[in-house]
């Protein structure tokens, strides 16, 4: 195949591939972009936190601890911890980037989803050609940006003409409701959401607002015990 | 507020380049492996129920009091059963406005 046919194929089939998880995104960046917009964090940061961070639970976060008035610093921290995750997708994918130029290799990371990781594995495991995955992963990434961006937007227009008197906020933790229920579908895991859960209520006139992090992190230790006693 | 959303960006972009950015060995140390896989259920576990516990700060399970709290189980029952965000945020929205109005 000539090289500019494979980067249509790729492309298209990235964008493709994600197309379906629009229906999850695009709800998900209008609720960042209604709360901001309603919150004291206001409309424009919340678009910039689409541009700069562009990782939807961490944004949610931040609106939602900068809102209620946590420390920066903390603010800081908690988004990192939730954002460590990406740790993990950066090195399944750095054996399949490491043929990229140089360039792309400082580039797409910045795109980097649980979303676009998932569809990519998912299509390496059935191809071998570089550069087709190079431009299936920029395919699926960006489809998944620019849809963020447009959603947050709409949801910045939208949130300025809803009264407060909703409780629009609610949908913050629904959102994360929905992500949590697959990742407790295993023991370890349903014991690592309970404690999370329990540890950050019980801690949670923790100073500075240190609550949340330190429900994470007992969190991840009950994970790593349960897993370590053998289940599963 | 600026500041830090800009330090989220770049702190959340290194943590992407780590491993594709790095030149050398990469491959995950065995001892970052297994911690990360439970980081998910217990950062959203500890957003999740603080937020439908405690929205006022004080522990409620009562829904005359927190609707919050039994709106977040229907949603999350819903959530189960589904997956899909647009039906729990309007199940879950609108079970809220519900007890709000009922009590």
């Amino acid at each position: 195949m000539q090289e500019q046919d494979t980067r249509r194929a790729g492309i298209t089939d990235g964008a493709r591939s994600v197309a379906p998880l629009l229906l999850a995104v695009v709800p998900f960046g209008l609720v960042l972009g209604v709360t901001a917009a309603a919150s004291t964090v206001g409309g424009g940061l919340g678009i910039a936190t689409s541009f700069i961070i562009f990782a939807g639970a961490a944004q949610l976060v931040t609106v939602q601890l900068m809102d209620s008035g946590t420390s920066l610093a903390v603010v800081v921290l908690t988004a990192l911890v939730v954002n460590v995750r990406h740790l993990m997708y950066s090195a399944a994918l750095a054996p399949h980037f490491s043929e990229f130029p140089r360039r792309s290799r400082l580039l797409l990371p910045y795109v980097l989803t649980d979303q676009a990781f998932a569809v990519s594995m998912l299509r390496y495991e059935t191809t071998t050609d570089p550069l087709y995955k190079r431009w299936f992963y920029t395919g699926a990434a960006f489809t998944l940006w620019g849809s963020w961006q447009v959603a947050t937007v709409a949801g910045v227009v939208l949130g300025a003409q809803i009264p407060a008197s909703l409780g629009l906020g609610f949908a913050i933790p629904l959102v994360f409701l929905v992500l949590l229920i697959p990742v407790v579908q295993t023991r370890p895991g349903l014991v690592a959401g309970i404690v999370g859960g329990v540890v950050a209520v019980a801690a949670s006139a923790a100073p500075f607002g240190l609550g949340l992090v330190t429900g994470a992190l007992m969190g991840v230790g009950a994970g790593v015990m349960m897993e370590r006693a053998g289940h599963r | 507020m600026w500041g830090a959303v800009v330090i989220i960006g770049l702190g959340t972009y290194l943590t992407r380049l780590s491993f594709i950015g790095a030149f050398g060995e990469r491959k995950m140390p065995a001892w970052m492996e297994l911690p990360l896989r439970y980081v998910a259920p217990a950062v959203l576990g500890a957003i999740v129920l603080p937020a439908v516990l405690m929205p006022d700060g004080v522990v409620e399970f009562a829904p005359t009091v927190n609707p919050r709290f039994l709106a977040a189980v229907i949603a999350g029952a819903v959530a189960y059963k589904w997956r899909n965000v647009s039906l729990v945020i309007a199940v879950g929205m609108a079970s809220l406005w519900v007890l709000d109005w009922l009590f």
